[in-house]
């Protein structure tokens, strides 16, 4: 393991208008970390994750992958968004996973895997289709290949979403509430599918409201409030000694609704 | 009533006389709708990709020359090109002047379509294919394109039919297609009723194929569903 992490982000600020939804972020993934962002709907997590792929843009602050800036290159009044290929390249280094899977609808499945493999990584059909082929397999939906999405149910849709981001080979891998648009008895197989992940040694940043599985399978969580990172610290250190009143009340109210989940 | 007779005078006889010229009419007919068809098409489809997403100095233009086309009559359109090109010392013959202005004036209405479709497919395909690292003009080829054309399927079976229809305007301009043909047969024959019946039918003919093939090409890609 090396010194650089993977990635890293410090003072990563943004706002929509007048309203300041990140509020100076800094936060560290490591090589084969499952690091969980958790808290309230609006204190920034899902803003944050997305900064991280530059589908939002950070105001200011800087978020480093493998040490290379994302998205922008200078301080100050000298910040410049880098070239449109620039960004699409360090896209293709961060895989994601998204709550509405959007996945291609004119695309099968297979199809929906090989796109980033052909066009993005410039491999050619048939190699495509084998990797293609070894992903599907390892989501569990090998003989649904040629189907397209709306043949698939929502808990399939989202295993082969997670299969065309984690076929790219990404240094990471970004999810965002990918459970919270699921029928309850289809959030196990996803669930299952990002352990088996995690257990690989995939670098998963994720945001999640099952606490259960953040528990079982992140290294390190981090409650975020208001646009702040509020505590920070392995699951059992977060979940057993919350220091504000603020995480009590969040992990009571989360308790109410998936039960014990402290040590 | 019409005499299905072949006797000299009857209508199934003029007809007969006339064929070569009538379908010469319905082939220039045919191709004037095809040319503008595919000219507006692709046209129009950078135009709606500039509305949709180009920069405020592509944008601007191309809102002006959607709002401008759309107000102006076709047939002035149609009669501007052939005469307007001729005081530019543009010498275009009567059929590529009447192509360009029904071009000029599709290509309106597709990139207005097109702009519409784009801007309904749902946020998160864009979003999804960023993700994956396809660059813009990958994004929308490989992504976007596909959805929104088969969402601007029935309006651009409907500009098709508009096209056909228009092609009769260049009659105008002495471009004798199907509409002119007809009239022409009837300066000899004085069978009026019967001859813009038969242009009607084959009018219709046209239309009604190609309504037919708009409903194919939706039931080929009604796997876009979301």
């Amino acid at each position: 393991m090396t010194d650089t992490p993977l990635l890293r982000a410090r003072g990563v600020r943004k706002s929509f208008g007048q309203v300041e939804v990140l509020k100076g972020i800094d936060l560290t993934v490591r090589q084969g970390q499952v690091v969980a962002l958790i808290g309230a709907s609006g204190s920034g997590k899902t803003t944050f994750l997305r900064c991280v792929n530059l589908l939002e843009e950070h105001d200011g602050g800087e978020i480093l992958l493998d040490g290379e800036p994302v998205g922008y290159r200078g301080e100050g009044a000298a910040r410049r968004r880098l070239s449109e290929a620039r960004v699409s390249a360090q896209r293709a280094r961060i895989g994601m996973v998204f709550q509405q899977f959007n996945l291609f609808p004119h695309l099968t499945a297979e199809e929906n895997v090989m796109l980033g493999l052909t066009k993005v990584l410039g491999k050619d059909r048939a190699e495509a289709r084998e990797t293609a082929g070894h992903w599907l397999n390892r989501v569990g939906l090998a003989e649904r290949r040629g189907h397209y999405p709306y043949q698939l149910s929502g808990g399939q849709q989202q295993r082969v979403a997670i299969a065309r981001a984690v076929a790219m080979q990404p240094r990471l891998l970004l999810f965002d509430e990918v459970t919270s648009a699921l029928d309850p008895e289809l959030v196990a197989e996803v669930l299952g599918v990002m352990q088996s992940l995690a257990e690989s040694g995939m670098t998963m940043l994720l945001v999640s409201h099952e606490m259960l599985f953040v528990r079982d399978v992140a290294n390190h969580v981090v409650f975020m409030d208001q646009g702040k990172v509020a505590q920070a610290g392995p699951p059992r250190e977060v979940f057993g000694r919350p220091e504000s009143e603020r995480l009590k009340n969040f992990l009571g109210r989360m308790h109410g609704i998936f039960g014990h989940f402290e040590e | 009533m019409m005499d299905l007779s072949m006797q000299p005078g009857t209508f199934l006889f003029e007809a007969w006389q006339a064929r070569w010229s009538l379908l010469n009419g319905l082939g220039v007919t045919m191709l004037s709708s095809l040319w503008s068809i595919v000219i507006a098409t692709v046209c129009g489809t950078l135009m709606g990709v500039a509305l949709a997403y180009g920069w405020w100095w592509l944008r601007l233009p191309a809102r002006l020359y959607v709002d401008v086309m759309r107000g102006i009559p076709v047939l002035v359109l149609i009669l501007f090109t052939y005469y307007g090109l001729a005081l530019f010392g543009i010498d275009v013959s009567a059929f590529w002047a009447g192509i360009i202005a029904l071009s000029a004036f599709a290509t309106a209405h597709v990139a207005e379509n097109l702009r519409g479709a784009v801007q309904s497919v749902p946020a998160g395909q864009m979003e999804a294919a960023k993700a994956i690292g396809l660059t813009f003009p990958k994004r929308l080829w490989y992504v976007i394109l596909p959805q929104a054309f088969r969402r601007m399927l029935p309006p651009w079976v409907n500009t098709g039919l508009e096209i056909v229809k228009g092609t009769t305007l260049l009659s105008v301009i002495g471009v004798v297609e199907l509409l002119l043909a007809s009239q022409q047969i009837m300066a000899r024959n004085y069978m009026i009723i019967d001859f813009y019946l038969l242009a009607t039918v084959m009018y219709l003919i046209i239309n009604f194929a190609l309504a037919q093939l708009g409903g194919l090409l939706e039931r080929r890609f009604s796997y876009l569903r979301y």
